[in-house]
């Protein structure tokens, strides 16, 4: 950010938390790439004066952080909310040895799933742990209350969760640009009752923990960020996050008391809220948290009989919720005609090397543990060769259990990517190798962390910053990890590809494929020239629609009633996989343009 | 006009949804508006759905639109701005290139052969009671320089629409894109202006309607002489439909014949001639939807 940026600047939530990180003196940050969570250590990266990482997976981002804590240095671990279930280990004991400078753990939760695996409420995870929660609401508390979150850290000796959701960290909203806090060396004090957690330590710092937790209540209560609203005493709404937005707009005449530093529950401050109001309501996202510790209190609320608990609140559930309630009149209903769903799921890019080696493992009938990454698309016909996806890592442990359970009569093959495989991968490889377990790893490497945009990891060679780092070697990991089948395949060669996992399958123990095609969107564009189908030469046999290629489209011409197929050149990365699927050998190179270089993609046979 | 105005901005990924977003809220700011931006980034950019709720006024609460409450809503691709007319008001403005993305999704039904996309239809907007504008985004932002003007283009539809300063639109989309295209990004704009302050009428789609289906169904038998079968696993591979496979005995076998489209490459390609497919021509009707 240059000196001549304007005060006020539309920042996304994520950029907001990372422009308050900044103010605050933050100087060390780390974090593993996640939806939503991704573009706050991307915007820190930008900013001179802070050490930012790309850890290899988030339990190591939060033992950076906390190390550069307890050694002085205010530090951001920032992850994705099933990210916090990998560094939970970490931070829940970090709660019993507090920190040295401020320590702020932001939670990016993903209500509604828009890119995760389940839709877990982090706000618990404040409560496990027993360490205070700022909930912002839009940009400008997304970075006002990063920078309380550092102070509130200093002064109670506690890491502090930070969480946000989609609509916070991926909307935006106008913030006021500072100036950047000088960041003070309190240095590494040495105090092991405090920071070594032996179990007679432990024990002594449990019940500091506690009574900690009493005086966050009461800071809690007359916190600025927990804001009440007094207006129409007939209705009293308590509501954090998002859904505090929501509720301004469907209720602009109802008191509400904004909870932003929701745990420990401001209980003195909601009784004198709830004293003040006729009828007591509670919007909140997903769990019912903050319903629930009000009842415990006994207080009589209305919540969860109105607003669900799965999924995203949107202005228009928490409007409809107000009208069940008896609080709002249905609006007439808006008089547009509903349209015919049309089904537009996300889609491995055209030229995704990642596409054909799931052909492949469909050919073979294979029982395919998937995992986190934009492969996991190949679940999805027409590929649909993927039978388990979880939880980041897990496909190996799964392939082991699939393959001890006996039950499957085919080959049990793994497959991840590159990323996944250094984040949490590797160890599952490992027990592979030591227990014997014959299965089959697919690494797909495509060189970066595609999904969330394509941030470099330990087998890319760059730092978060794009400087030049140790590029970990795939095969020597393997290897080393006692591997002794591994082999490395270009997956745009469909034969090979697929001799490859077929000579894998059949080892009797252990066997690893690594694919070797960089991804063709990030960090570069890869485009060669557009291919083209012969019209006349097109039996509509559809081999190559088996791909799901997005630049593969039916045109208006059939042949024995099947359409034809025809090439967007548009979208056609020129990758040369459809060639090689193409049985009449119709799928040409584009007339008038040089043959790309270095492949012969025209072959008809796979 | 309600004191918040809302727009909703809908494509695909990769067409510069978002980019549009940004450049809205940012107009919004410098005419001294707060302004809030939703969307949704990650596994959606793969081709998927993509969105940006931009809402400005003097003081913005959700950063979400509701339903029937958008004020304008611009969408780069037709089937998409179908999708979403839900949030667009009763009397809102419409505005929607004609560029038809078909998803590879659309393509799956190899044995009705329906497409699921919405053919290129204005007719379906009739009964709209705002301003509707279909234009050939992409045709017009091809001749500016780029296909990728396509947002470009639209915004300046839009524009006509809202009482921002054109020279606070153009200032900054030049911020916005790279140096060497912000020439043709300000040339993209202003036709986007011409157009949208052009009377409406019925745009011509980018490509003919599209057919749902064949006029004739593909219906066909294999059989496969098991006494000729020796197992080497083609016609199982290379099956498009996944229709085949070997049985114990390592003989092809049917395993799907209701997925059978009669393509032929099983008994094009066996070594053996083991595999025939005999067509049933049976002349079914084309009129699925």
């Amino acid at each position: 950010m240059s000196a001549t940026a304007p005060a006020r600047r539309v920042l996304l939530g994520n950029q907001a938390v990372a422009r308050g990180a900044y103010e605050a003196g933050v100087t060390v940050a780390a974090g593993y790439p996640g939806t939503p969570s991704t573009e706050i250590l991307e915007a820190l990266a930008r900013y001179e004066g802070v050490y930012v990482e790309w850890s290899s997976n988030e339990k190591v981002a939060l033992d950076v952080a906390l190390g550069a804590s307890l050694g002085g240095a205010r530090a951001l671990a920032a992850m994705k909310h099933v990210g916090v279930n990998v560094a939970a280990d970490t931070l829940l004991s970090a709660a019993y040895t507090g920190v040295g400078a401020g320590l702020v753990v932001v939670s990016a939760d993903d209500p509604g799933m828009h890119s995760s695996q389940n839709e877990q409420d982090n706000r618990l995870y404040a409560r496990f742990a027993g360490i205070p929660l700022l909930e912002p609401a839009d940009s400008a508390e997304a970075k006002a209350f990063t920078a309380a979150a550092f102070e509130l850290s200093e002064a109670y000796d506690t890491p502090v969760l930070l969480r946000t959701t989609t609509r916070i960290s991926h909307g935006s909203g106008v913030v006021e640009i500072g100036e950047r806090r000088r960041p003070a060396r309190r240095g590494f004090r040495r105090d092991p009752a405090k920071y070594v957690m032996l179990p007679a330590h432990a024990r002594a710092r449990h019940p500091i923990l506690l009574d900690r937790l009493d005086r966050l209540a009461e800071e809690a209560n007359t916190s600025p960020l927990n804001a009440v609203e007094l207006r129409d005493p007939r209705i009293g709404v308590i509501t954090s996050g998002i859904a505090a937005q929501y509720v301004r707009d469907a209720l602009p005449e109802a008191s509400v008391l904004r909870l932003g530093f929701s745990f420990p529950p401001p209980l003195r401050c909601i009784r004198d809220f709830a004293a003040a109001v006729d009828r007591l309501f509670v919007v909140e996202e997903l769990e019912p948290i903050v319903e629930d510790a009000l009842r415990a209190a006994g207080l009589r609320v209305e919540g969860k009989a109105y607003f669900p608990r799965t999924g995203e609140l949107t202005p228009d559930l928490v409007r409809e919720g107000f009208v069940r309630a008896g609080v709002l009149t249905a609006a007439a209903s808006p008089p547009v005609p509903a349209v015919r769903a049309m089904p537009r799921p996300p889609v491995l890019c055209p030229g995704c090397p990642h596409t054909v080696p799931f052909m492949a493992l469909r050919q073979l009938g294979a029982a395919v543990a998937g995992d986190i990454g934009c492969y996991t698309l190949a679940a999805l016909p027409p590929l649909a060769a993927i039978d388990t996806t979880l939880a980041m890592g897990s496909s190996i442990g799964m392939a082991i259990g699939l393959a001890r359970s006996g039950a499957p009569g085919g080959p049990v093959v793994a497959a991840l990517g590159d990323s996944t495989f250094l984040h949490s991968g590797m160890s599952a490889l490992l027990d592979a190798v030591y227990n014997r377990t014959p299965i089959t790893v697919l690494i797909l490497d495509n060189g970066t962390t595609a999904m969330t945009g394509g941030q470099p990891h330990p087998a890319t060679g760059r730092t978060i910053r794009g400087d030049e780092a140790t590029r970990t070697d795939l095969v020597a990991l393997c290897r080393a990890l006692g591997v002794e089948w591994i082999r490395v395949v270009d997956p745009y060669d469909i034969g090979a590809t697929h001799r490859a996992l077929e000579a894998a399958v059949a080892y009797p123990g252990v066997s690893v494929v690594i694919t070797n095609r960089p991804c063709v969107e990030a960090p570069v564009k890869i485009r060669r020239p557009p291919f083209t189908v012969a019209g006349e030469a097109c039996n509509a046999c559809q081999a190559c629609m088996a791909m799901g290629c997005p630049a593969l489209l039916w045109t208006d011409e059939s042949y024995e009633g099947r359409f034809k197929v025809s090439i967007d050149p548009a979208l056609c990365s020129g990758c040369a996989i459809c060639p090689q699927l193409c049985p009449t050998g119709a799928i040409v190179m584009s007339p008038r343009e040089p043959a790309p270089r270095g492949r012969d993609g025209a072959s008809a046979d796979a | 006009m309600p004191s918040t105005h809302s727009v909703l901005v809908v494509g695909v990924g990769g067409q510069g949804v978002v980019l549009a977003g940004n450049i809205l809220a940012d107009v919004a700011l410098a005419a001294g508006f707060d302004v809030k931006k939703s969307e949704v980034h990650g596994m959606s950019k793969r081709g998927g759905i993509v969105f940006s709720h931009v809402r400005y006024g003097a003081a913005v609460h959700s950063p979400l639109i509701g339903g029937g409450e958008a004020d304008a809503l611009v969408a780069l691709e037709w089937a998409e701005g179908l999708r979403w007319r839900s949030y667009l008001r009763p009397d809102g403005v419409f505005v929607s290139g004609t560029a038809q993305i078909v998803p590879p999704a659309a393509h799956l039904d190899h044995r009705r052969w329906a497409r699921a996309y919405p053919a290129f239809d204005r007719a379906v907007l009739a009964d709209h009671r705002g301003p509707v504008h279909t234009v050939d985004a992409l045709g017009v932002a091809r001749n500016a320089g780029s296909a990728s003007l396509t947002n470009t283009v639209l915004l300046g539809v839009l524009a006509v629409y809202l009482e921002f300063p054109h020279d606070v639109w153009e200032e900054t989309i030049v911020r916005h894109v790279p140096a060497r295209t912000a020439e043709m990004n300000v040339r993209a704009f202003r036709e986007g202006l011409a157009l949208g302050r052009a009377p409406m009428k019925l745009e011509p789609a980018r490509s003919a309607p599209m057919k749902s289906a064949p006029a004739r169904r593909p219906a066909a038998e294999v059989e496969i002489t098991a006494a000729w079968c020796k197992g080497c696993d083609i016609c199982v591979r290379v099956c498009p439909e996944h229709c085949l496979r070997l049985n114990d005995r390592a003989i092809a076998e049917v395993a799907d014949a209701a997925a059978c489209t009669g393509c032929r490459l099983c008994e094009y390609l066996c070594p053996d001639f083991a595999v025939t497919v005999r067509r049933r021509t049976a002349a079914a009707p084309a009129g699925t939807p």
